[in-house]
């Protein structure tokens, strides 16, 4: 069972408090209407799947509800930060610094 | 007393003798017997049948890695257990105890001849017969493989057991209470850190409980320990845990632990959980959990009566009990003549020492020509002889590796080493990495994932004094990368045991080496020769040597026999066994009982079951129930002699007429309020909401962002800023989540709160044409008049004189109310409402007629009439779909090529031509029913009733460009007969929808 | 090929079994093949040993990181079953269990399929509902499948619980008696041993560094830690690694990756005649031929490579076994494991074409690409050998994602009300 840090709680916490909410990053287009159905399959469906360093997201829903983004090895399952939804994901150096 | 056991010694109590039953036979032991050693005082060695051989076998150790020696339990009704490790079963008065695996007696195993055939069943031999004739397989060859295999029998009544689980936080988890566990108990305790220490075994102390010479810091032994204990248990912060085997060892330090509570006692307290599961989150774990004896292989290695010299040493030194009169002991290993040396001063006789190397240290061959003990260096173990028990071993001397003529040596107890392998179970199971140190061969802990500290034994280190000394570094590193500053105690030592070994793969022999059993995995009957075989067949990964020999994948899990299938497996290779590779050790450490993960969860219990504030007037009025999701619900009220049928007959006919009262309280409710609730409302639902009014409702449809019809529901307009939206039952919480989903992450710049009040309202509804008399009564504050209150109306106003919010809806095209109020009072309006609704012999109703009576107007049921494939318009809903909105959930999925293709499926009526002829729900339907199978599937039955308005059957169904096929007659093939039926619009009842206005 | 059969085996153990072969020759890559198979599980060696059997194409090289069969076939729970509802999956899923019945025979190695029967448990209306759907489209379809009620249930597999008080009681089921289980290690080495016979390389240990595209787009060969390899088709079958290879000629999947575990008991005499499934409870079990039961459990909710797996999700699958078995709560867990199974938004396969000149793929299988095994190698050589989907495969397209044309089982087992 996976310990998550609540970027709003400031607390690390059981993973039963959480659920899994996918991929982050991805938002949802401003017009979806002007978009080809591949843009639009692209935006519903595609997905990095990445296998090492993944940005996701994840909410607090036994707790104060909120989602928030995580960086997590997907190889390892070490969450490497996580941060408030609507913030910039962490740049490759500031992850480097976070992995060691 | 019984012959083996010796007066006084051991930490048995030799005072308090108890009984019990083995096959039947009682015998005696003593109180801190295990079956086994029990067994082993009174003589008995032959204790089970190997799983392919049907061989006779006895223990080959003295702790839970027990391959051999496994016996069915039981104590009373629903409490038969299989497979329980003889070595670790504690022994009561009461106990039964049986042999498995065996037909018709342990003795005398009619299927012993595989053990004659064993030519034929060789490694894998499944794979390359049993395929003629083909029918055979499922018929008789895999029957008969079937009740060969398996090896007790399964339990055949519920457990009325109990299982207990808690959750528990440390700084330091100690697994293993040897002298390195203890030590680092010691340190970490002494720093003030929260201490947790668990050992599997009844008491703590590890080697130390069978090595008793030792002085550590000038106190024997075994006085250390209690002073050891006594210190501990004196902590407050140092929790000691018996009986405890850390099972799982997953993600950022959280180790599992079973903890057996009631396995030993004759009489269990009443309501005492049998077994308990401990999540134990750790800030840091120290593995002490040591190392296991590694066996010798050779021919006959397997006989009752050959066995660990550690488990001797053991059975002896803990237990006071002798494995035998006569004694031969064959080794690779220094420790080994630690356990003859004891022997013999016990008055074992020990015939001789034969060890496979060349050189022995001169203090040994002094000490066993002092005790009068051959020593034979440089020797091997060709075979042994004896059927229930060894009679004799051969051993032969090997020189510049040509092995020299055999001579027999008579025994009854053939003790062996081969080594000692570090026990790291826990330790992989976290993924770490695993060093092969080639010269002590043995794998060693490498690269960690987890804050782990490993001690002793486990690092390859032997002997207690250097055991306690890296186990108190151990817990000095654990306790101060937890924050606490440690002092790391000394612990002189004195009379300690140390040495070393070489590790073998098959022993050389004189013998034809085809006919060798030279056993690996005793349990899966693994021999030298299949891992061979399974090599030269083309297995060359250790993972595929397992797979096709099953070595390790007995009940031990290869605790015994891993590392010597990979020796002979990367020799028969030709590579280092780390090119091989090494299996993966999974999670449980030991077998574990399913009731002990189930915990709590059992019955009743096992999920939790939501109940409206009214179901307890259902079940007192004798409602059937179904259960939805998470909640039960009165499905129908029957009256005394009706079946289903009936009940739901009389209780549509009866809500038609004059009044039915439902509860819907497990409809979803969830509060959007805030100055741009409107705006979140208009993004989210496929409907527009700006012009709709305060006071009204409107149906609400929200699809995914796939286009397809996730949920729906009545959402009333409480005033600008504040929205009623009600939900399905089973979606409440789903459509929460995507409400918060877009609102945090994709438009957090919407001024909108979402509040889930589910279980704040009960909500009852009143449908017929008598509604509207039976409330108003009781309503204060809201003119219910058709004119002030028409249909599709919400108001929030006072119910009894209870704050409510009163709807207008219907859900049933009867004139309806739905009656909210704060849940504490849902049961007190009902039965208020019930009362009054005497005179309109008001009918309380279930979910069946629920959906009857929707059905009978084409109200759908999304999940029923709908499922994750169906667009508003395949539902007959398209008017819902706002059609001037920018944008909304799921409105550029409705333009994608197959959404907007012709012959989709839509919702029609079905009326079938017989009108007493109930449509099966899920009935499939064709235009041909004369087609040959694979019929061309047009559609389905989503929802089939009785309409007692009607007087026939309805259905509603989804049929390819079903709404262009009015009148037209469709087909639903039955097993018996081919039914037919016409398509027809959905509302079957009431089309002009005067009812509502009653 | 040695021929393998009672008398073989007879002969053999009279000499002590030093006669017998290698069941396949560990390869090392040659310079170029016709067709590159990525991953060496069932469905992939599958694929090559169909290439050289049915369609002549036997210069083909399975190239696997790890040992074959060493992922999602040697880690699954072998259910085999073909009851599903929509026209797309029960042709698909039948032509693999047709397969199925003759696959012993024909790879000559016994691969224990065993058409014990699947039933599968409704514990509500819900379930009734979608069960009988399934069970009337099933019978149109000509694939097995009928209703139990709970008593014609509890007769079939006798340690169920039916009584009515149980949390979510058994109100019946359906049961695809021609459905069952297969011994999952036997399905990898079978095909390897007889592709290999075809003249099939099966090169091991070799991960696929990346897939090299050629100037006009098409596939050129690939990138391994054994050094380049060349082959005008490859065809990509790495289940849960699928993302990860696909990334390499820039295709990018609707793939997730999540953990999926699984566990055994203790082996036990035949107690349990059947497989059972529950999607209500999450309870999927059936007993090996060697004693153990075989538990299946839901994946994570979190996408992983770790091969690992939580606590909370044995737990649940545990205590649901216990609730529609209670007489199996004293069994023990011996042992439990995890692997990773791709999964698509509709959680059906991909299974053919890529927009890539020469590129295959086979993935998205989730918790159930074991027994589709013979009939995905099957369809997926078609499409290699023809560069053209077969009849059969021909819905599974990577295109139903932006048409919409989706073949979505779980939507179609919705859960509302």
């Amino acid at each position: 069972m996976l310990l998550i840090h609540c970027p709003y709680c400031d607390e690390t916490l059981p993973e039963l408090e959480f659920a899994y909410a996918g991929e982050a990053h991805i938002d949802r287009p401003e017009d979806p209407s002007a978009m080809t159905d591949e843009e639009w399959r692209d935006f519903l469906f595609i997905r990095n799947n990445k296998r090492g360093t993944h940005f996701e997201r994840w909410r607090h829903i036994n707790g104060c509800a909120r989602f928030f983004n995580a960086v997590r090895d997907t190889v390892s399952d070490k969450f490497l930060t996580t941060y408030k939804a609507g913030t910039p994901r962490p740049s490759d150096a500031e992850l480097e610094e976070l992995g060691k | 007393m019984t012959a083996f056991r010796i007066p006084g010694k051991g930490r048995v109590n030799h005072d308090t003798a108890v009984r019990f039953r083995f096959d039947g036979k009682s015998y005696g032991g003593v109180e801190g017997d295990t079956v086994a050693s029990a067994l082993l005082a009174n003589g008995v060695h032959l204790m089970g049948r190997s799983f392919k051989y049907h061989r006779p076998r006895g223990p080959v150790t003295a702790g839970s890695e027990e391959p051999n020696a496994l016996i069915g339990t039981s104590r009373g009704k629903g409490r038969f257990e299989p497979n329980t490790r003889a070595t670790v079963q504690e022994i009561y008065d009461g106990l039964k105890a049986e042999s498995q695996n065996k037909w018709p007696s342990l003795n005398f195993d009619i299927g012993a001849v595989n053990d004659r055939l064993y030519m034929l069943f060789s490694a894998g031999f499944y794979y390359k017969t049993f395929m003629w004739p083909k029918s055979f397989w499922d018929r008789v060859y895999e029957p008969v493989i079937r009740a060969a295999a398996g090896l007790g029998v399964s339990p055949s009544e519920p457990d009325p057991d109990s299982y207990a689980s808690r959750y528990l936080h440390c700084d330091v988890l100690i697994v293993g209470a040897g002298p390195a566990g203890l030590a680092a108990a010691l340190t970490a305790g002494r720093s003030g850190s929260d201490v947790v220490i668990v050992d599997e075994h009844t008491e703590m102390g590890g080697t130390l409980l069978s090595e008793d010479q030792v002085q550590i810091a000038g106190q024997s032994a075994w006085d250390w320990l209690s002073a050891t204990l006594d210190e501990l248990k004196g902590m407050n912060n140092v929790r000691l845990m018996t009986r405890t085997t850390a099972i799982g060892y997953y993600h950022q330090n959280m180790v599992a632990l079973s903890q057996k509570l009631t396995d030993h006692l004759a009489a269990v307290p009443g309501n005492a959980p049998r077994e308990r599961m401990w999540r134990v989150r750790a800030n840091q774990v120290v593995l002490a959990q040591g190392a296991i004896e590694r066996p010798l292989v050779f021919d006959g290695n397997d006989r009752p009566g050959v066995m660990f010299a550690g488990a001797a040493q053991t059975y002896l030194n803990r237990y006071g009990v002798k494995v035998g009169e006569r004694a031969v002991i064959v080794t690779s290993h220094d420790s080994a003549w630690y356990c003859a040396f004891d022997l013999a001063d016990a008055g074992v006789a020990v015939a001789a020492i034969a060890d496979t190397r060349d050189e022995i240290a001169p203090e040994f061959a002094q000490m066993a020509a002092d005790k009068g003990i051959e020593v034979l260096k440089g020797h091997t173990v060709s075979s042994t002889t004896g059927r229930l028990r060894v009679k004799s071993v051969l051993v032969n001397p090997v020189r510049n590796g040509k092995v020299g003529a055999s001579r027999t040596i008579d025994c009854d107890a053939l003790l062996m080493c081969g080594g000692w392998t570090p026990s790291l179970h826990l330790f992989s199971h976290t993924k770490g990495s695993l060093n092969w140190d080639s010269e002590a061969e043995v794998f060693l802990p490498g690269d960690k994932t987890e804050a782990c500290h490993i001690a002793g034994a486990g690092r390859g280190l032997w002997g207690i004094a250097r055991a306690l000394e890296d186990g108190a570094n151990a817990g000095s590193e654990a306790a101060i990368a937890a924050g606490y500053a440690t002092e790391v105690g000394l612990y002189p030592v004195e009379a300690d045991r140390t040495g070393g070994g070489v590790t073998h793969k098959e022993l050389p022999s004189d013998r034809d080496a085809g006919k060798a059993k030279a056993f690996i995995d005793f349990q899966n009957d693994v021999t030298a020769k299949d891992i061979r075989l399974a090599v030269r067949e083309g297995m060359r990964s250790i993972e595929h040597v397992k797979r096709y020999t099953t070595n390790g994948m007995a009940t031990d899990q290869g605790k015994l026999s891993n590392m010597n299938g990979l020796t002979i497996a990367a020799d028969a290779v030709g590579k280092e066994a780390p090119k091989v590779g090494l299996t993966t050790f999974r999670p449980p450490y030991t077998p574990t009982s399913f009731g002990t993960f189930a915990g709590y969860h059992k019955d009743a219990h096992f999920e939790l079951t939501r109940k409206t504030p009214i179901d307890g007037w259902a079940e007192e009025n004798e409602a059937a129930f179904e259960p939805v999701s998470l909640w039960r619900r009165a499905w129908y009220f029957p009256l005394s002699g009706e079946d289903m049928h009936r009940a739901v007959a009389r209780e549509c006919k009866a809500t038609r007429q004059s009044l039915g009262m439902f509860d819907a309280s497990t409809l979803g409710k969830i509060e959007v309020s805030g100055p741009d609730a409107v705006e979140f409302m208009n993004r989210m639902y496929t409907n527009p909401w700006t012009k709709l009014a305060a006071g009204r409702c409107r149906y609400g449809l929200l699809l995914g962002e796939d286009g397809y019809i996730r949920d729906d529901g009545v959402i009333g307009r409480l005033s600008q800023d504040k929205f009623h939206v009600t939900t399905t039952t089973g979606g409440a919480a789903r459509v929460l989540n995507m409400m918060e989903d877009y609102l945090q992450t994709e438009w957090p710049d919407l001024k909108v709160w979402l509040t889930s009040t589910t279980e704040q309202w009960a909500t009852i509804a009143l449908n017929g044409p008598n509604a509207r008399k039976l409330i108003e009564p009781f309503v204060e504050g809201q003119d219910l008049s058709e004119e002030a209150f028409p249909h599709m109306s919400v108001s929030e106003c006072k119910v009894a004189g209870i704050p409510a919010r009163l709807f207008r809806i219907s859900f049933t095209g009867e004139l309806g109310f739905e009656i909210n109020v704060p849940a504490r009072y849902g049961r007190e309006l009902w039965e208020k409402l019930y009362e009054a609704g005497q005179q309109y012999d008001v009918c309380p109703y279930g979910t069946e007629t629920m959906h009857v009576l929707r059905a009978e107007k084409g109200y759908i049921i999304v999940g029923q009439d709908t499922d994750g494939t169906v667009t508003p318009d395949d539902a007959g809903i398209g008017w819902a779909v706002g059609k001037k909105k920018p944008d909304f959930v799921g409105m550029r999925s409705l333009k994608r090529p197959d959404l907007v293709a012709e012959g989709r499926k839509q919702l029609v009526g079905l009326l079938t031509d017989d009108p007493k002829t109930l449509l099966e729900e899920g009935a499939q339907i064709v235009a041909d029913p004369k087609q040959p199978i694979p019929m061309k599937m047009i559609g389905h039955v989503t929802s089939s009733y009785w309409s007692e308005a009607l007087g026939r059957t309805i259905a509603l169904a989804v049929v390819e460009g079903g709404r262009s096929r009015m009148g037209e007659s469709l087909h639903i093939p039955m097993p018996d007969r081919v039914l037919s039926a016409k398509v027809t619009e959905t509302v079957f009842y009431d089309p002009e929808g005067e009812r509502l206005k009653a | 090929m040695t021929h393998f059969s009672a008398l073989s085996l007879l002969s053999n153990a009279l000499t002590g079994h030093k006669n017998w072969r290698e069941q396949w020759p560990d390869a090392q890559p040659k310079k170029a093949y016709d067709v590159i198979v990525i991953g060496a599980g069932g469905h992939g060696l599958g694929a090559a040993y169909y290439l050289a059997k049915e369609f002549g194409i036997t210069n083909v090289a399975v190239i696997e990181k790890g040992w074959l069969g060493g992922g999602n076939t040697g880690r699954n729970t072998t259910i085999i079953r073909s009851n599903y509802l929509y026209d797309e999956s029960a042709r698909l899923f039948d032509h693999a269990v047709d397969l199925w019945e003759g696959l012993s025979q024909e790879l000559n190695y016994n691969v224990m399929f065993s058409q014990r029967g699947v039933m599968m448990l409704a514990h509500n209306v819900h379930d009734v509902q979608s069960f009988k759907r399934h069970i009337h489209a099933n019978r149109l379809n000509g694939v097995d499948n009928r209703w139990l009620t709970p008593e014609e249930a509890k007769a079939f597999c006798p340690p169920l619980n039916i009584e009515s008080n149980a949390r979510y009681p058994v109100m019946g089921a359906a049961l695809q008696q021609r459905a069952g289980t297969a011994r999952h290690d036997a399905v990898a080495w079978g095909y390897a041993r007889a592709a290999s016979a075809l003249g099939v390389d099966i090169i091991q240990n070799c991960p696929v560094l990346a897939i090299r595209r050629g100037t006009d787009g098409a596939v050129e060969g690939v990138e391994t830690t054994k050094g380049f390899i060349k082959a005008g088709k490859i065809a990509v079958s790495a289940a849960g690694n699928t993302s990860v290879v696909m990334e390499t000629a820039d295709v990018r999947l609707p793939l997730e990756s999540y953990p999926l575990q699984a566990l055994v008991s203790e082996p036990v005499k035949p107690v349990l005649p059947c497989v059972v499934m529950s999607n209500t409870v999450h309870a999927y079990i059936s007993q090996s031929d060697k004693g153990e039961l075989v538990i299946g459990s839901g994946t994570d909710q979190y996408t992983s490579y770790s091969q690992r797996g939580g606590l909370p999700l044995i737990e649940h699958t545990v205590a649901a076994i216990c609730e529609v078995f209670p007489m199996f709560r004293r069994m023990r867990m011996l042992r439990k494991w995890g692997g990773i199974v791709d999964v698509t938004p509709d959680r059906s396969a991909i299974l053919g074409k890529t927009p890539v000149k020469g590129l295959y793929v086979n993935c998205g299988w989730g918790t159930g690409g074991f027994k589709a095994t013979p009939g995905a190698a099957h369809t997926l050589a078609h499409t290699v050998a023809h560069d053209e989907p077969h009849p059969i495969n021909a819905p599974f397209t990577l295109e139903r994602f932006q048409t919409g044309r989706l073949i979505d089982e779980a939507a179609a087992a919705a859960v509302a009300h």
